[in-house]
């Protein structure tokens, strides 16, 4: 699958941003006046900015609203619908914690909570398709909520937490890349079944319908760097999770959060990266490719 | 409504006989040419080195090697199947993609498509592609602007497509209704789906190129070129052979 950097961008950080924002809302930290703004601020900002990215790569996002209107089917709307609900819940939580308002921690719970679930929203409009099996996984999922976990604690700076969260992400990295190059093969759809032709004897690609790419294959056949991934996913696992791992038992301080946050964030764009550029998409099989 | 609908009335759909397609993509011009005209199918930089465009419909060509004999070249029209359980449908996040409860018909409102392409994305048969200019996404519409147009002959009321067949390789019709000429062929010719364990349900189905009546030889010319030589080849044939 083509992996569009609105996309990368929009998933890496609003799952951060949603992240950190259910940290602040369950009170770990609890900062108040200017240290709450700023912390507030960042998760606001890092959710509200991935979700406008994720409008960049829309052919007509002046209907943006309409997408609303589907959240009985569609994961994407439900997506929509969790992600305003989420920040419409925290605002209270947050102008509390700014202003000291002492307002009940029962709204940031509910928050934190309507956060997890916007997460599995976004994950879910990629476990869904049958037609990328190695996104048709629960370990999609997995990936989601464990970025989450692990990005949310290192901003929030809960160093304990974040232990586990680098733990669980890395665990759930190496479960999708075992489990993901396996998924094509198992979904067992092959140029023969996508033709038909297999019931008369073995298929090839005789000759392309088109001269040059169409939507489809630049959307869905992703081949070029691919050649790279080997490198690229160590990148990823020590940069999300090894790096931080071992920079977070250093003694703690706001700098060594900010170094072990930017490090994290390389890592985790990266396993976004592979995560759109490894997943292939049965209908490369009608061209011979994936 | 990205519901899909429990049950349709009708089941409108194509039958493609991979037995006489020859691949001369006339229904892909006839396609692109009629829907150009009425929804809008654009093509970028189409007189330039990188010509590339939005098309209902792709004829692919594919080699097939049995199991005995030699290998059979066949053509493949590739278009929208209007499935029954399609996927396409409710992931849509607007309510543009939806199924008809009349005839089934899977259609795109523009108007309210934001161009978000995950149908496409769901979709296993790449039926559908993004209008690069419009930024909305086009499928085939079965021709619905054809099929209950009055305006036309009645002979010109079924798809572009099929009705541009210069082989009859594609038929049109119900498939809800057992006695239609469509829901004949494929019993008779055992029509199948494409990629069935996806369970989408086409409703489109293919009918596969017929057995060979008599195996395939090297040649058809091959018994004529087994030519025994007489007279002084035949004599300066068999002394070579010795040597």
């Amino acid at each position: 699958m083509h992996p569009a950097a609105s996309v990368i961008a929009f998933t890496v950080l609003s799952g951060m941003g949603f992240g950190l924002l259910a940290f602040l809302g369950l009170g770990l930290p609890a900062p108040e006046g200017w240290m709450a703004f700023f912390h507030w601020g960042l998760g606001y900002a890092l959710a509200v900015g991935g979700l406008s990215a994720s409008t960049l790569h829309l052919g007509n996002p002046q209907r943006a609203l309409k997408a609303f209107s589907q959240w009985q089917t569609s994961w994407l709307s439900r997506e929509a619908w969790a992600a305003v609900a989420t920040l419409l819940v925290f605002a209270p939580m947050a102008l509390s914690d700014i202003f000291g308002l002492g307002l009940p921690r029962l709204i940031g719970q509910l928050g934190a909570v309507l956060a997890v679930l916007t997460v599995f929203t976004t994950s879910m409009i990629y476990a869904q398709l049958k037609t990328v099996p190695r996104w048709n996984t629960p370990i999609t999922q997995g990936l989601f909520f464990s970025f989450m976990l692990a990005g949310g604690s290192i901003l929030s700076g809960n160093g304990k937490i974040a232990l586990i969260g680098c733990a669980l992400t890395a665990a759930a990295l190496l479960a999708a890349f075992a489990i993901g190059d396996k998924a094509f093969g198992k979904a067992a759809q092959t140029i023969g079944t996508a033709t038909g032709l297999n019931r008369i004897g073995a298929v090839k690609v005789f000759e392309q319908p088109h001269t040059s790419p169409n939507y489809l294959m630049r959307e869905m056949i992703h081949i070029v760097a691919r050649k790279h991934a080997d490198k690229l996913r160590l990148i990823a696992l020590g940069f999300s999770c090894v790096l931080p791992f071992l920079l977070l038992l250093l003694p703690a301080s706001p700098a060594l959060y900010a170094v072990t946050a930017t490090i994290h964030v390389i890592g985790a764009l990266t396993a976004r990266w592979l995560f759109f550029a490894e997943a292939e998409h049965v209908v490369g099989l009608y061209y011979g490719q994936r | 409504m990205t519901a899909l609908p429990t049950h349709t009335e009708k089941k409108l759909g194509l039958v493609i006989d991979l037995d006489t397609c020859v691949g001369c993509q006339a229904c892909v011009t006839a396609c692109k040419g009629w829907n150009d005209q009425g929804q809008g199918l654009s093509d970028q930089n189409p007189y330039g080195a990188d010509p590339s465009g939005a098309f209902l419909n792709r004829v692919h060509t594919y080699q097939v090697q049995p199991e005995e004999g030699s290998a059979q070249i066949i053509a493949f029209p590739r278009s929208c199947l209007h499935c029954e359980d399609a996927p396409c449908v409710p992931v849509c996040p607007t309510g543009a993609s939806y199924k008809r409860v009349e005839d089934g018909i899977v259609l795109v409102n523009e108007d309210a498509c934001i161009g978000c392409g995950l149908c496409a994305w769901a979709c296993p048969y790449g039926a559908r592609e993004m209008d690069q200019a419009a930024g909305v996404m086009k499928k085939c519409t079965l021709c619905v602007d054809r099929i209950y147009n009055e305006n036309l002959p009645e002979e010109d009321r079924e798809p572009a497509c099929v009705r541009t067949c210069p082989t009859s390789a594609r038929h049109f019709g119900d498939f809800a209704d057992p006695d239609s000429k469509v829901s004949k062929l494929v019993a008779e010719r055992g029509g199948y789906d494409l990629m069935p364990d996806l369970k989408t349900k086409p409703t489109n189905k293919y009918l596969p190129p017929r057995k060979k009546d008599r195996p395939q030889e090297a040649s058809l010319l091959a018994p004529l070129l087994d030519i025994k030589a007489t007279g002084f080849a035949g004599w300066l044939d068999k002394v070579l052979g010795k040597i």
